[in-house]
C-alpha cells in the first residue's frame, strides 16, 4: 500500500486530520535543510511537501520565492533534492513525501528518468503547480507507473463543471487551494473552506487537504475540523528568513522551525 | 517535407507541434478557457470587428505606411528596402495593435482592471493608453532595471493614469515582471484581464496576439502589391517574444517565395553568456504558461538574458516561432548590441528616422543582407517602434552626456 494511502487511513481511524508541512529543499543550505526535513515527523508532521527550487516560481508569494532563491544560491539542484529524500528515507520509511514545484526542472531532467529516480529515492507524490490536467499526462502516466501520485489542485475558481475535469486522474489526495492567489497571501474563512471541502467531497472519495493562508495553530485547528488535512508552508519557511536576518546560529533556526511546526501540529490535533 | 499550410495552428489545445499549451496554475485555468472562448466568439462578431477596425483607423492611425527607404537602399547598394512604419502608430510601436484588441476583449468580458508586464515600456505604454481610453484601472509590472533604462516610458505610463509597479525579484527585468503579473492575475482573477505583450503565455494568448498583430502583414501585402505589383522577396523583423515578427510574417507564411528572417538579440555575442537569443542559444522548456525554447541551465533553472534593448531582453520566445524554426519556414538569425547600435545610427542619418533599438536589430540584418542581393530584390523591414525612448541608452553607449 502507498505511504499516502496508509497515512490517511491511519489518521481516519484516529479521527484526526493530517498535518502537512512544506519546506523548500536546500533552504538555506543542504545541511540545515536536511536537519529540518529529518526533524519534521517528530515535530508532528504527518506528510511532508518538499519544494523543488525554481528560479521563476510565479505561483508563489515572496516567502517561498525567496526560499527558492536562497536554495539555488546555495547550490540546490534536482539531484540534491532527490538525494535529500534518500537521506530522509534512511531514518524514516513511513512519512509520505510529496515533491512540490514547477514543471521545467523535471522536463529538463527528463520525465522518465525523473520518475524512476524519484521513486527509488522514496518520493510518494508530486504537486506541479503549472501543470493543469490538460497538460499533465506526460508526467502523470509515467509517475503513476512508478507508484507516484500526482496530486491535483482545486481552487475557489473550480466550479462544478471544472471539478470533474480536475478529479479525473487525481490520486493520493486532493489539494484545495483555499484562496485565489499566491502562497503566503490572504486567508479564507473556515466556513468558506468547510463549504468548499463539502462540495469537493461530493465529487470524490479522495482525502481533501487544504492549504494557502494557514499561519497559526488556531487556523490549523479550524481547518483540521473541516478537512482531511491542513497544509502550512510560507509561515514555516518565513522563520528561516527571519533567523538569517537576525543572524541566528543554524541550530537555533532548526530548533525554531521545529518548535513552530510542533505548535501547528498541536493545533491540527486539537481540531476534532 | 513542406506542409500544405503553415497557418492552421495552433490545435484546439493551443499547441504548435510540441510547443505552446496552457501551463498555468489551476486557479487561472477557468479564466484562460473563458478568454479562449470569448476571443473565438469575438472574432466572429461583426460588431466587435467593426469596432476594432474603427479604432485601428481613427485611434491608432492605421494603415501604417509602407515606405521605400531610398537613401538606405542606395547606401547598401543591393536590395530595395521598404520599411513598414509601425513606429508611426499611436504610442510609437506595434504593441498598440494587440493592446487595443485585448482591451476590447476585457471590456466584453466585463473586467474592470487590466494588468501588463513590460520590458522597454512600449507594451506598458500601449496598455496604459487603451486602459485610459476605455476607463479601466491599469497596473503595469516593470523590472527595476528596466525602469532605470526606460524612464521616459515610465513617466508616460504614469501620465496615462497607470500604476507602475517596480519588480525587484530575480534579474529585475522582463521575465520577472511577467512572474509578478501572473501573481497579480491569480490573486485578482475575478475582475482582472491580463494584457500579455507578446505572442507567448498560455493558449490562447500566442494565437490571439498574433491575430491582432497580423494587421501588419495584411496591410503590407496590399501595399506592396499596389506599389510593386508583386509580393516581396524577403521580410525581416526583430524578435524578443516575437509579436512584431509574427504580425508581419503570418499572412505571408503560405507564400512559398517570400523568405523570412527573424533577428534575435545576440547581446555581446551568442557564444557568450550575455545574450537573449533563445533559438540560437536556448533549449526546450516550460515557462510563463507555454512550452517553448528558453535560456536555461542544465538543471532547468532560467538564466538571465542580456540585450542593449530592454524589449528583447527575455529568456524565452513565442511558441509558434519555435515551431516555424523547426519547420524551417522562417530563418532565425541574430544581431549583437554593437550591430544594432550601428544600424540605429545609420537609420537616423540616412532616413531621418530614429528607430527603436529593438527594430535596429532587424535593420542590422538588412544591412548585412542587402548588399549581396540584386537590385530587384524587394525586402520589407518591420520598423516596429520609434527610438525616442532609447536616446538615454544610446547616449550612454556613445559616451555622451544629455
Amino acid at each position: 500500500m502507498s505511504r499516502l494511502k496508509n497515512c490517511f487511513d491511519t489518521l481516519r481511524a484516529e479521527n484526526r486530520a493530517a498535518f502537512v508541512t512544506f519546506v523548500t529543499a536546500g533552504d538555506p543550505n543542504r545541511d540545515v535543510s536536511q536537519k529540518i526535513l529529518n526533524g519534521l515527523p517528530a515535530a508532528g508532521a504527518d506528510i511532508i511537501e518538499l519544494g523543488m527550487p525554481f528560479t521563476d516560481p510565479s505561483a508563489d508569494g515572496p516567502a517561498i520565492d525567496k526560499a527558492a532563491q536562497r536554495a539555488i544560491a546555495a547550490g540546490a539542484s534536482m539531484l540534491q533534492t532527490l538525494d535529500m529524500v534518500r537521506a530522509f528515507r534512511e531514518q524514516d520509511t513511513e512519512t509520505p513525501i510529496v515533491l512540490m514545484g514547477y514543471f521545467n526542472p523535471i522536463f529538463t531532467y527528463g520525465i522518465d528518468r525523473f520518475c524512476t529516480d524519484a521513486s527509488s529515492a522514496g518520493v510518494d507524490g508530486m504537486i506541479i503547480v503549472d501543470l493543469p490536467p490538460e497538460e499533465d499526462d506526460e508526467l502523470r502516466l509515467p509517475a503513476n507507473a512508478k507508484g507516484i501520485d500526482i496530486i491535483r489542485l482545486t481552487t475557489p475558481t473550480s466550479d462544478d463543471i471544472r471539478l470533474p475535469v480536475i478529479l479525473d486522474g487525481a490520486s493520493g489526495f486532493v489539494y484545495y487551494v483555499a484562496v485565489a492567489g499566491v502562497t503566503g497571501g490572504k486567508s479564507a474563512t473556515a466556513d468558506d473552506i468547510g463549504d468548499a471541502v463539502t462540495r469537493i467531497k461530493r465529487h470524490t472519495d479522495l482525502p481533501v487537504a487544504v492549504g494557502f493562508g494557514i499561519r497559526t495553530p488556531e487556523q490549523a485547528s479550524d481547518i483540521a475540523a473541516r478537512a482531511d488535512g491542513a497544509v502550512v508552508g510560507s509561515a514555516i519557511v518565513s522563520l528561516i528568513e527571519q533567523g538569517l536576518e537576525q543572524g541566528q546560529p543554524e541550530s537555533t533556526i532548526v530548533e525554531n522551525v521545529l518548535n513552530f511546526t510542533q505548535s501547528l501540529a498541536n493545533g491540527v490535533r486539537s481540531g476534532r | 517535407m513542406a506542409l500544405n499550410s503553415y497557418r492552421t495552428g495552433p490545435d484546439e489545445r493551443g499547441h504548435f507541434g510540441q510547443y505552446g499549451g496552457r501551463y498555468v496554475s489551476e486557479t487561472l485555468m477557468p479564466l484562460v478557457l473563458q478568454v479562449e472562448q470569448e476571443f473565438s466568439e469575438a472574432m466572429k462578431d461583426t460588431s466587435f470587428l467593426a469596432e476594432l477596425d474603427e479604432l485601428n483607423r481613427q485611434y491608432i492611425g492605421r494603415p501604417s505606411p509602407l515606405y521605400l527607404a531610398e537613401r538606405l537602399t542606395e547606401e547598401l547598394g543591393g536590395a530595395k528596402i521598404y520599411f513598414k512604419r509601425e513606429e508611426l502608430n499611436h504610442t510609437g510601436a506595434h504593441k498598440i495593435n494587440h493592446a487595443i484588441g485585448q482591451v476590447l476583449l476585457a471590456k466584453r468580458m466585463g473586467k474592470t482592471r487590466v494588468i501588463a508586464e513590460t520590458g522597454a515600456g512600449q507594451h506598458g505604454v500601449a496598455t496604459a493608453t487603451v486602459a485610459a481610453r476605455f476607463g479601466l484601472e491599469c497596473t503595469v509590472f516593470m523590472g527595476a532595471v528596466d525602469i532605470e533604462r526606460q524612464k521616459p516610458n515610465v513617466f508616460r505610463m504614469k501620465l496615462l493614469g497607470a500604476e507602475v509597479k517596480p519588480v525587484t525579484s530575480g534579474s529585475a527585468t522582463l521575465k520577472d515582471a511577467m512572474n509578478d503579473a501572473l501573481r497579480d492575475w491569480v490573486t485578482n482573477v475575478h475582475d482582472t484581464f491580463y494584457i500579455i505583450g507578446t505572442v507567448a503565455g498560455p493558449h490562447p494568448y500566442p494565437m490571439m496576439v498574433r491575430d491582432f498583430q497580423s494587421v501588419i502583414g495584411r496591410e503590407t501585402k496590399e501595399q506592396i502589391m499596389e506599389m510593386e505589383g508583386r509580393l516581396p522577396d524577403s521580410l525581416v523583423a526583430c524578435l524578443g517574444g516575437g509579436s512584431n515578427a509574427l504580425g508581419l510574417f503570418h499572412p505571408f507564411l503560405d507564400d512559398a517565395d517570400v523568405k523570412m528572417f527573424a533577428v534575435e538579440a545576440a547581446g555581446h555575442g551568442v557564444d557568450t553568456d550575455q545574450h537573449a537569443a533563445s533559438i540560437a542559444g536556448g533549449s526546450p522548456g516550460v515557462l510563463h504558461g507555454n512550452r517553448t525554447y528558453l535560456l536555461q541551465t542544465a538543471d532547468g533553472q532560467i538564466e538571465e538574458a542580456h540585450s542593449i534593448s530592454a524589449g528583447l531582453d527575455y529568456p524565452g520566445i513565442g511558441p509558434e516561432h519555435v515551431w516555424l524554426h523547426e519547420q524551417e519556414r522562417v530563418t532565425y538569425v541574430s544581431a549583437t548590441d554593437k550591430e544594432a547600435m550601428d544600424a540605429f545610427q545609420l537609420c537616423c542619418r540616412k532616413e531621418g528616422i530614429i528607430p527603436a533599438l529593438e527594430s535596429a536589430h532587424g535593420l542590422a540584418h538588412v544591412i548585412r543582407m542587402a548588399p549581396e542581393l540584386p537590385k530587384d530584390h524587394i525586402c520589407v523591414l518591420n520598423l516596429s517602434g520609434r527610438g525616442d525612448k532609447d536616446i538615454f541608452t544610446v547616449a550612454k553607449e556613445l559616451g555622451e552626456e544629455i
